[in-house]
C-alpha cells in the first residue's frame, strides 16, 4: 500500500475507503460494500485518537517487543511424543489420506 | 440469592473445601452438587458458561472421594469446583473462544494449567463465556450471547473473562481461571465483586491458551478471597518447557506471605494518573489508601508520565499481534469452513462468516498498523511508547513497593450503554492496560460498593515478579474490611 497523504511518520494520517479495501484483502476478510463506510469511519476515529503519541519524542527510545528478557530458549534435542495425527485430522473441516484436504490453490482468484 | 446487588458469599473458601475433602470431613461430590444446584437455578439467567460439564465433574468428584477413602491425598485443590475460560484447551472437550469459527472444535491436548489443576485435585465444572477471542470489556461480543452480571442482570459482568467472573460471583464454581491481555481478569473481577489476578508475564504457562496478543496474554485466577488466589497462583505458576516465554526462575509461595502484613511497605499514589474515574470509585480508592496506612504502610507520591499513552500503544500492539495470531483460522485445520472453488476465496469466506464484528475490526486495525509504509508510524512507534511506560513504572518502583489505582473507572454498566463507538468500550481498560504493556503483575480486590450498591475494585500493581508484595497488600486490604 502506498501512503496516500502527507504526514507519514505521524499516526494522524487519514485512512481512506480504498485503504480499507486493500487491508481487508491482506487480512483475507470479505468486506461488504454496506460495511465499508462504517468500518472506514470507525478505523479513522481510532487512528485519530491514537495520534496522541505523535506528541512524544521517541527518537532515542528503543522499541520493546517483549516484557521479560529471555533469549534463545533451547531444549534438549530429544524425540518427545507429539500430537496424534488422526486426532488432529479429525478436527479438520476436511481430511483425506492422512492430510488436510483443501480446494484448488490456483482458482479463479489466482 | 435473587437478582439483587447482594454479593454472593461463598459458605466455604476453596482452601476450606480442599482442607475438608483431604481430611475426609467433606465429600467432593457433595460440594460439587451444591455448585451444580446453583447452576441449575440461575445459569439460564446469567449465562456464565458455554459448556457445563456436569457428568465429567461428577465422575471426577467420585474419583477424588474414592482416593481419600483409600488413604491417598488428591492434592491441594482436592474437590474444589473450578470454571475455565473457554479459550483454554481441554482435550476432547469443545474450546470455542466464543467464536463461530471454532464452533465444535475439540482440542487434541490440554493446556498446562488444565493439567496442573487436575493433578492438584480440582474439578472442572465448565467452560466459561468470553468476548470473542478475549476482545472486549463486557462479554457482549460473544458469538453465543452475553453473560449477565449475577449482581444485577441488567448489567454486564465486564470482560473479556466475564463468564469466569460471573461463575465465581454466582457461586457456580468456587474459583475460576481467566486470561488478561489488557485487563480481562481485573476489570470483570471489579465489576462482579471478586478477586482477580493478572500475574507477571511469564509467571503462568500460556501453553494451550488460545493466543490473542502473545506478548501481553497471561492466565490468572478469579476467587472469592485473596488466600484462594494465592493458593491457585502457587499451583498454576512455574516454569513450563512447553512455553518458551515462561520464566525459569523459581517463584516463592504466595500462601506463605499473605499473613505478613504491610508494616513498613511503601504504597505509591500515581499523581499524574489519567482522570475520568467516577466519584464513588475515587472515594473507595482513598479509603483503601487510608486502610493500608492504618495497617502500617507509608503512602508515597510517584509519577508515571507515560501511563496515559497506554491505551494508544495497546490498541496498536494488541491488534497487530492478533492479526498475525488469528491468521491461523483459515478453514483448513480446525473449526468451520465455508466451501469455495479455490483456497483464497475459501479463506476469506470462512473468516468473514466465522469472525464477529469486533474481531474483524481488530484484525483490520492490526493489519493496517503492520502494513508496508505504515509499520514504523504505527506499530514501531507503539513499541517505543511501550518502552517509555515500562521505564516509567520501573522508576516508580524504586520509590514504592506497590501502586494503588482504580481497576475500572465505573461500576458495572448496563448492556448496550457503550453504543456503537469502539473507543468508548476501550476506555474501560485505561487503568489496567499499562501493566500488561510493562509485563507487570496486577490484581483487583473488592473494596466496598458504589452507585446502585454495586461492587468497586481497587487495583494493586507491582513490578516484575512483585507478586509477594502485591499479595501482602491485597490481603491487608481485605482484612481491613473484616
Amino acid at each position: 500500500m502506498t501512503p496516500s497523504t502527507s504526514s507519514i511518520g505521524g499516526v494522524s494520517e487519514r485512512i481512506t475507503a480504498a485503504d480499507v479495501v486493500k487491508v481487508a484483502k491482506l487480512a483475507r476478510l470479505d468486506i461488504t460494500p454496506d460495511n465499508l463506510e462504517r468500518t472506514t469511519a470507525q478505523l479513522a476515529g481510532m487512528l485519530e485518537h491514537f495520534a496522541d503519541i505523535d506528541a512524544l519524542d521517541l527518537d532515542d527510545v528503543q522499541p520493546m517487543t517483549q516484557p521479560y528478557p529471555l533469549h534463545n530458549v533451547f531444549r534438549e534435542d530429544v524425540v518427545l511424543p507429539s500430537l496424534d495425527r488422526d486426532e488432529v485430522l479429525a478436527a479438520a473441516p476436511a481430511a483425506q489420506d492422512g492430510r488436510f484436504r483443501v480446494p484448488p490453490i490456483l482458482g479463479l482468484d489466482g | 440469592m435473587s437478582d439483587s446487588t447482594t454479593p454472593f458469599v461463598a459458605p466455604l473458601s476453596a482452601a476450606q473445601i480442599a482442607s475438608g475433602v483431604r481430611g475426609g470431613r467433606l465429600k467432593a461430590l457433595d460440594v460439587l452438587e451444591l455448585h451444580l444446584g446453583r447452576i441449575t437455578a440461575r445459569e439460564s439467567d446469567v449465562h456464565a458458561f458455554n459448556l457445563v460439564m456436569a457428568d465429567q465433574a461428577r465422575a471426577a468428584a467420585v474419583a477424588i472421594d474414592e482416593a481419600v477413602a483409600a488413604g491417598n491425598d488428591p492434592g491441594p485443590l482436592a474437590g474444589v469446583p473450578i470454571a475455565l475460560k473457554d479459550n483454554m484447551c481441554t482435550r476432547g472437550i469443545p474450546t470455542t473462544c466464543s467464536s463461530k469459527i471454532l464452533d465444535g472444535w475439540k482440542p487434541p491436548y490440554d493446556a498446562t494449567v488444565v493439567t496442573k489443576l487436575a493433578a492438584a485435585g480440582a474439578i472442572t465444572v465448565g467452560k466459561t463465556n468470553l468476548d470473542e477471542f478475549a476482545m472486549g470489556s463486557s462479554t457482549e461480543n460473544s458469538a453465543f450471547g452475553p453473560t449477565r452480571n449475577p449482581l444485577d442482570l441488567n448489567r454486564v459482568p465486564g470482560g473479556s473473562s466475564g463468564g469466569s467472573a460471573a461463575a465465581v460471583a454466582a457461586g457456580f464454581a468456587s474459583v475460576s481461571l481467566g486470561s488478561d491481555t489488557g485487563g480481562s481478569i481485573r476489570q470483570p473481577a471489579a465489576l462482579c465483586g471478586v478477586v482477580g489476578v493478572k500475574p507477571t508475564y511469564g509467571y503462568v504457562s500460556r501453553y494451550g491458551l488460545v493466543a490473542f496478543a502473545s506478548s501481553l496474554d497471561q492466565i490468572g485466577p478469579f476467587t472469592g478471597n485473596v488466600e484462594d488466589a494465592a493458593l491457585l497462583m502457587d499451583i498454576i505458576g512455574g516454569h513450563d518447557p512447553m512455553d518458551s516465554t515462561s520464566i525459569p526462575e523459581p517463584q516463592p509461595s504466595l500462601m506463605d506471605v499473605i499473613t505478613q502484613g504491610v508494616e513498613g511497605m511503601r504504597i505509591g499514589r500515581i499523581t499524574d494518573l489519567p482522570q475520568g474515574a467516577d466519584p464513588d470509585v475515587v472515594e473507595q480508592l482513598e479509603l483503601a489508601f487510608e486502610a493500608l496506612q492504618a495497617a502500617g504502610a507509608t503512602i508515597v507520591d510517584v509519577e508515571v508520565p507515560a501511563f496515559g499513552y497506554g491505551l494508544t500503544a495497546y490498541y496498536l500492539i494488541a491488534p497487530s499481534e492478533a492479526s498475525s495470531n488469528l491468521a491461523r483460522y483459515d478453514g483448513v485445520r480446525y473449526g468451520m469452513r465455508v466451501d469455495a472453488a479455490d483456497t483464497n476465496t475459501m479463506y476469506s469466506a470462512t473468516r468473514e462468516a466465522g469472525f464477529g464484528e469486533e474481531v474483524q475490526r481488530r484484525i483490520m486495525l492490526g493489519t493496517y498498523a503492520l502494513s508496508a509504509g505504515y509499520y514504523d508510524a504505527y506499530y514501531g512507534k507503539a513499541l517505543k511508547v511501550r518502552r517509555l511506560i515500562a521505564d516509567d513504572f520501573d522508576r516508580a518502583y524504586t520509590k514504592a513497593d506497590v501502586l494503588l489505582t482504580p481497576t475500572s473507572p465505573t461500576v458495572a454498566f448496563e448492556f448496550g450503554s457503550k453504543g456503537d463507538d469502539p473507543l468508548a468500550m476501550y476506555l474501560c481498560d485505561v487503568y489496567t492496560i499499562p501493566t500488561n504493556l510493562a509485563g507487570h503483575p496486577g490484581m483487583s480486590v473488592p473494596y466496598g460498593t458504589g452507585q446502585f450498591g454495586l461492587p468497586i475494585g481497587v487495583q494493586i500493581l507491582a513490578g516484575t515478579l512483585g507478586e509477594p508484595a502485591m499479595f501482602r497488600a491485597g490481603a491487608a486490604l481485605e482484612r481491613s474490611l473484616a
